[in-house]
């Protein structure tokens, strides 16, 4: 279908999309990779009166090594961030699930911005976000702020961003020595979105699970941490004799998983304790 | 109305776009090139995968005003003096297709997926190709075309 009609705008730096994003009232949107919105605007689910095409603005794009931690712009293609040797030296966890988006076509236009932006539960960035705690950078004509992952994602569709902001890009902290990564995934073959994910961050030391950091993807109307496996998992034995399985059990602990024409939530819940298994398995190389 | 300068297959086109027109729109209905079909309305079945910038894009997810300054390649573009690309040659001769919907992204997409891998392996095909979906074919003979295809462009290209 053809979208309903929108003035159209194509700022060519930050300082002026911000300006223009002001002046255009409540309805305007920005326009990132439109992997998301398109399809929204041509199922005519959505109605804005002017988009703000940020494609163009080269300050929003790139990914740079700061020592402490990784920023990655927010107009950075998923294709890009596969790509980088920054993000998969020292961002592995976001590099293994930028990975597993849609397929190469989408990754070409759709954004690392634009896929937290949209705040979509089912999305893999979000729930990676929200593991390695990211700290997310907003701006808008009166200044900046930083809003921590965790403070991020609101509600279904609706990230913590006021009218008149743009996602400028995430501070990504680096995880030192001993941290291992795992982003696992169950979908369906012919479509990439997670019928569930979990994204795991683990801290080893001597044979056992120090810290984990785990977030799950598709389980509620935003990314949640698995709290109860985190706390579950804390000096476990990270080897394939039981401790991690045993831990992987809380996984539905606390979420409030979907029920859709793919899976019902008693399934949901049934997968994240069988991925936050196979995850902490991975993460922990054993 | 936004003015846009677009190159597609290799012609220089400036024409006036309403915003909302989408790329795939703006290629078969304005320029009159029909090669790439439109399978789907929610940007999951591949068809209608063009290059841009010489990367695969889904032309149903682009506005025609984002694709101003860029250079556009569709299915219709790559045979050249008469002679079809190695990749057509192949789909054709490795019977990789039935209705033939699939086809045009199909071959765009392979051929992206080679610019990135120029000897893939069965399994990277497969993945590779995840965005394009077919109906008919069951895939065995389009992963056997972008094999031989991939032979083919190699030869072609040393
Ligand atoms: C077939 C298909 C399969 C997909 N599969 C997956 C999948 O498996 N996993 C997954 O995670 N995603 C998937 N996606 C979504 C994809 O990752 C999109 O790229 C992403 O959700 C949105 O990024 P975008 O740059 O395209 O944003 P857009 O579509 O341009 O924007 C999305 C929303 O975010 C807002 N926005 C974007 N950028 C900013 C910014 N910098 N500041 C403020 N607001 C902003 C927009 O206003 C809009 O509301 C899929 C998409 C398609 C079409
Ligand atoms: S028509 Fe574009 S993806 Fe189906
Ligand atoms: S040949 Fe018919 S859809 Fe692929």
């Amino acid at each position: 279908m053809i979208p309903a009609s929108f003035d159209y705008s194509r700022p060519s730096s930050l300082e002026e999309a911000l300006a223009v994003l002001g002046d255009a009232g409540e309805e305007a949107k920005v326009l990132a990779g439109g992997q998301s919105l398109l399809p929204l605007l041509r199922l005519r689910l959505a109605y804005p009166t002017t988009l703000i095409d940020i494609g163009r603005v080269a300050e929003l794009r790139g990914i740079a090594d700061h020592g402490d931690h990784v920023f990655i712009g927010a107009m950075t293609t998923h294709h890009e961030v596969v790509r980088s040797p920054v993000v998969n030296e020292h961002c592995p966890l976001v590099a293994l699930a930028t990975a597993t988006v849609a397929d190469r076509a989408v990754r070409h236009r759709g954004t690392f911005g634009g896929s937290l932006a949209h705040a979509d539960p089912a999305g893999d960035l979000p729930s990676v976000a929200l593991a390695l705690d990211m700290d997310l950078v907003v701006r808008s004509s009166s200044g900046e702020r930083v809003i921590p992952a965790a403070d991020f994602f609101v509600d279904y569709l609706e990230p913590a961003l006021e009218p008149g902001e743009i996602l400028v890009g995430a501070r990504v902290p680096k995880l030192g020595p001993g941290w291992g990564f795992h982003y696992e995934k169950f979908h369906r073959t012919a479509q990439a979105w997670a019928t569930v994910g979990v994204a795991a961050a683990v801290r080893r030391s001597n044979g056992t699970v120090a810290e984990a950091r785990i977030a799950l993807t598709n389980m509620g109307p935003t990314p949640i941490r698995a709290v109860a496996v985190e706390a579950a998992v804390r000096g476990a034995a990270a080897d394939r004799n039981g401790a991690l399985r045993e831990a992987a059990e809380q996984a539905a602990e606390g979420t409030d998983p979907p029920g859709d024409l793919h899976a019902r939530p008693d399934y949901r819940a049934h997968l994240s304790r069988v991925l936050t298994h196979r995850a902490l398995l991975a993460a922990c190389a054993v | 109305m936004p003015r846009i300068t677009v190159k597609v297959d290799d012609i220089t086109y400036e024409e006036d776009v309403e915003p909302r027109t989408l790329l795939v729109h703006f290629l078969r209905d304005r320029l009159g090139k029909t090669g790439t079909p439109i399978g789907c309305d929610t940007s999951n079945c591949g068809s209608c995968t063009v290059l841009m910038d010489g990367r695969s894009v889904k032309s149903c997810s682009v506005l025609a005003v984002q694709a101003d300054e860029s250079e556009i390649v569709t299915i219709e573009g790559l045979a050249s003096d008469g002679n079809w690309h190695p990749m057509q040659r192949a789909f054709h001769e490795e019977h990789a297709l039935q209705c033939g919907y699939c086809t045009p992204g199909m071959i765009l997409a392979a051929i992206d997926l080679l610019n990135d891998d120029p000897d893939p392996s069965d399994e990277a095909i497969r993945q590779g190709l995840e965005g394009n979906l077919c109906r008919c074919t069951g895939y065995c003979n389009i992963v056997r075309a972008v094999r031989r295809g991939a032979e083919e462009m190699g030869v072609t290209s040393r």
